[in-house]
Parts: structure tokens; C-alpha cells; sequence
């Protein structure tokens, strides 16, 4: 089980909301991924179609912890505003601190990241920070109280997989909280490889939402992520330079 | 009278005198949509008591998908 602040959760799988190609197809990828803590962003609505449907409002939200990010924000203060908007909706108490930093990579502004996250602790938040994967900057992060630590595998949306597992390890040996290994996923085997390295969890969007096939996708996920965890907790062999014979040795019919 | 929606200048009715009038000119009232006006994060139960007035600045936010 996952466990964030004081909630329980079956799945390992955390899924984010946008860009599917239709509503018909993300409530189906949504529904396979067996996903319990889905990611929203919080905007203005158009006030020219307000009443354009709305794929929250769709949601059976007994069924799901909604986890809204602050996606948007370039200061703590902003962060903090977009996370107390969302709270206001009486739905939700995470937050996704999503503190962006850099236009070109999306990579997270490091010091805003820590000064929101200690603001919205103080504020009562159960906060999970996007985070890159700076072993130290975790610990930090830590050290502060938040009930997660979400470190990039890669650039946001990019599907580049884990370019960086020996941080990714050092932050989960490291972490007393939960590790949910955040943003550019591309394929199943980086979700599995994720949860081999011992993450707690993955959350991810566009590897499912921008599949050819998003709900099949959902599936490969979900098999994935559940697969690395078994994995890990099973216990993989050493690897070894040369090979070892898996028959035995002795009573060979051929000499 | 004319408030400043979402970043916008809109012309809305004299007859809108608070926040659930507001929401309900946009039929709103029934969807999930968090409300500040002039800065200050509207409390839920509090709509009918919150009044609206020209140059108000009101932000209507509401949830979308994202990662």
C-alpha cells in the first residue's frame, strides 16, 4: 500500500488529466489504470462557454483523491495562491507544488519549490513537491515535513525515461517519506524500472494520454508499475559479468 | 454595471447584487468553480452575502486536465 500523510492507496499509479484526445477516451485510460490519485491543474474558466463540459465533473470523486498542481506558477507566492484557490473547492487538501523555473526544460525553480512547500505546510497542506533530482534538495525538501518527494525522471512531457537512476536511488535510500517518481515517463519499462529502483510510486500524463492507443497504454502502465514493485520487493540477482549456467553441471549425456 | 472578469471588463446586469446572482447569470451555480473577488477567496456558504459592485475584480477558477 501507498501510503500519503495519513490516506491509504491500492495503487501505485498516479495519473494525470490532460491532453486526452477525448473525455470518452480518458474516463476508459482512467478507469483501466485503476489510478486512485488523479493530477488537475486549477485555471480560470472561460467565461464566454461556461457551461463546456468539464471532465472533473464527470468523476465519480468518491472514487478518487483529486491532486491538484500549481502548474503556472514562477514564485512561492503564486504557488501558494493556486493551491489555497484549490483547496477552497472543499475537494481536495494536497497539493502538487509545481514551481517552474525554466521556459525551455520545465525544470523546477529549486529555492521557490522549498520556500512553497514550507508555506503550504504551514498552511495544513498534505504537499508533494515536483522536484528535480537533486539528492540534496529531497533530503532539504525532507527535512521540511512534506508527505512526498516527486523527483523528475526527465524533462516534463518529454518521454525520455530516467536519465538519472543513481540520483533517483540515492533520493529513495535516503527518504523516510514516500518517492514518486514524476514527469517524463515515456514507456512501460521506465514506469517498471522506476519501481524496480524502489520508488513508492509513478505519476505520469502524456506517456498514456499522447499513446496511439491511450487506454491500452493505461493498462501497460498500470501491469508496469505493478510488476517493477513486485520486482523490488522480490529481490532481483546480482548481475555478473560472464554467465552462469542455469543447468546442472553434472550427469551430462554428452561426455 | 461593468466588474472585471477574469482578467476581462464584462458588462453584467444592474439586478446581480452578490456572488450567487453572479454565478447563477452564468449558470454556474450547480458546477464546481471556486470564486475570488477582489483578491479574497470567496467562502462557499457566504455567496449570498458577499455583494457585487461595478469595478469589482472577480476571478471564476475551476479545474483542468493537467499532469
Amino acid at each position: 500500500m501507498l501510503k500519503i500523510g495519513d490516506q491509504l492507496f491500492n495503487s501505485r499509479l498516479l495519473l494525470g488529466t490532460g491532453k486526452y484526445p477525448s473525455f470518452e477516451v480518458q474516463k476508459e485510460a482512467v478507469r483501466v489504470s485503476e489510478s486512485e490519485i488523479l493530477t488537475f491543474a486549477v485555471r480560470r474558466m472561460n467565461i464566454f462557454e461556461p457551461t463546456q463540459p468539464n471532465f472533473l465533473e464527470q468523476l465519480d470523486l468518491s472514487k478518487y483523491k483529486l491532486l491538484p498542481n500549481t502548474a503556472g506558477a514562477k514564485t512561492a507566492e503564486e504557488a501558494v495562491r493556486i493551491a489555497k484557490l484549490a483547496k477552497a473547492s472543499g475537494l481536495c487538501d494536497m497539493i502538487k507544488v509545481e514551481v517552474i523555473g525554466c521556459n525551455k526544460s520545465l525544470l523546477p525553480d529549486p529555492v521557490e519549490t522549498l520556500k512553497a512547500s514550507e508555506m503550504l505546510l504551514e498552511e495544513g497542506f498534505i504537499v508533494l513537491p515536483y522536484t528535480s533530482d537533486d539528492v540534496v534538495l529531497a533530503r532539504r525538501l525532507e527535512e521540511l515535513g512534506v508527505h512526498a518527494i516527486m523527483p523528475g525522471a526527465s524533462p516534463i512531457g518529454s518521454g525520455k525515461g530516467i536519465v538519472n537512476p543513481l540520483n533517483l536511488k540515492f533520493i529513495i535510500e535516503q527518504s523516510s517519506v514516500p518517492v514518486i517518481v514524476d514527469a517524463g515517463i515515456g514507456s512501460p519499462k521506465d514506469a517498471a524500472y522506476a519501481m524496480e529502483l524502489g520508488a513508492d510510486g509513478v505519476l505520469l500524463n502524456t506517456a498514456v494520454s499522447g499513446a496511439k492507443d491511450p487506454v491500452k497504454m493505461a493498462l501497460a502502465m498500470k501491469m508496469a508499475v505493478e510488476a517493477g514493485r513486485l520486482g523490488f520487493e522480490a529481490g532481483r540477482i546480482e548481475e555478473k559479468e560472464y554467465a552462469v549456467a542455469s543447468s546442472p553441471k553434472e550427469g551430462m549425456v554428452t561426455s | 454595471m461593468t466588474i472585471q472578469l477574469n482578467g476581462l471588463h464584462v458588462e453584467i446586469p444592474e439586478n446581480i447584487r452578490n456572488v450567487d446572482d453572479l454565478l447563477k447569470h452564468y449558470q454556474l451555480e450547480n458546477r464546481i468553480v471556486i470564486i475570488e473577488l477582489n483578491n479574497e477567496i470567496a467562502d462557499k456558504s457566504k455567496y449570498t452575502e458577499l455583494p457585487i459592485a461595478d469595478g469589482d475584480k472577480v476571478e471564476m477558477i475551476h479545474f483542468v486536465g493537467g499532469g
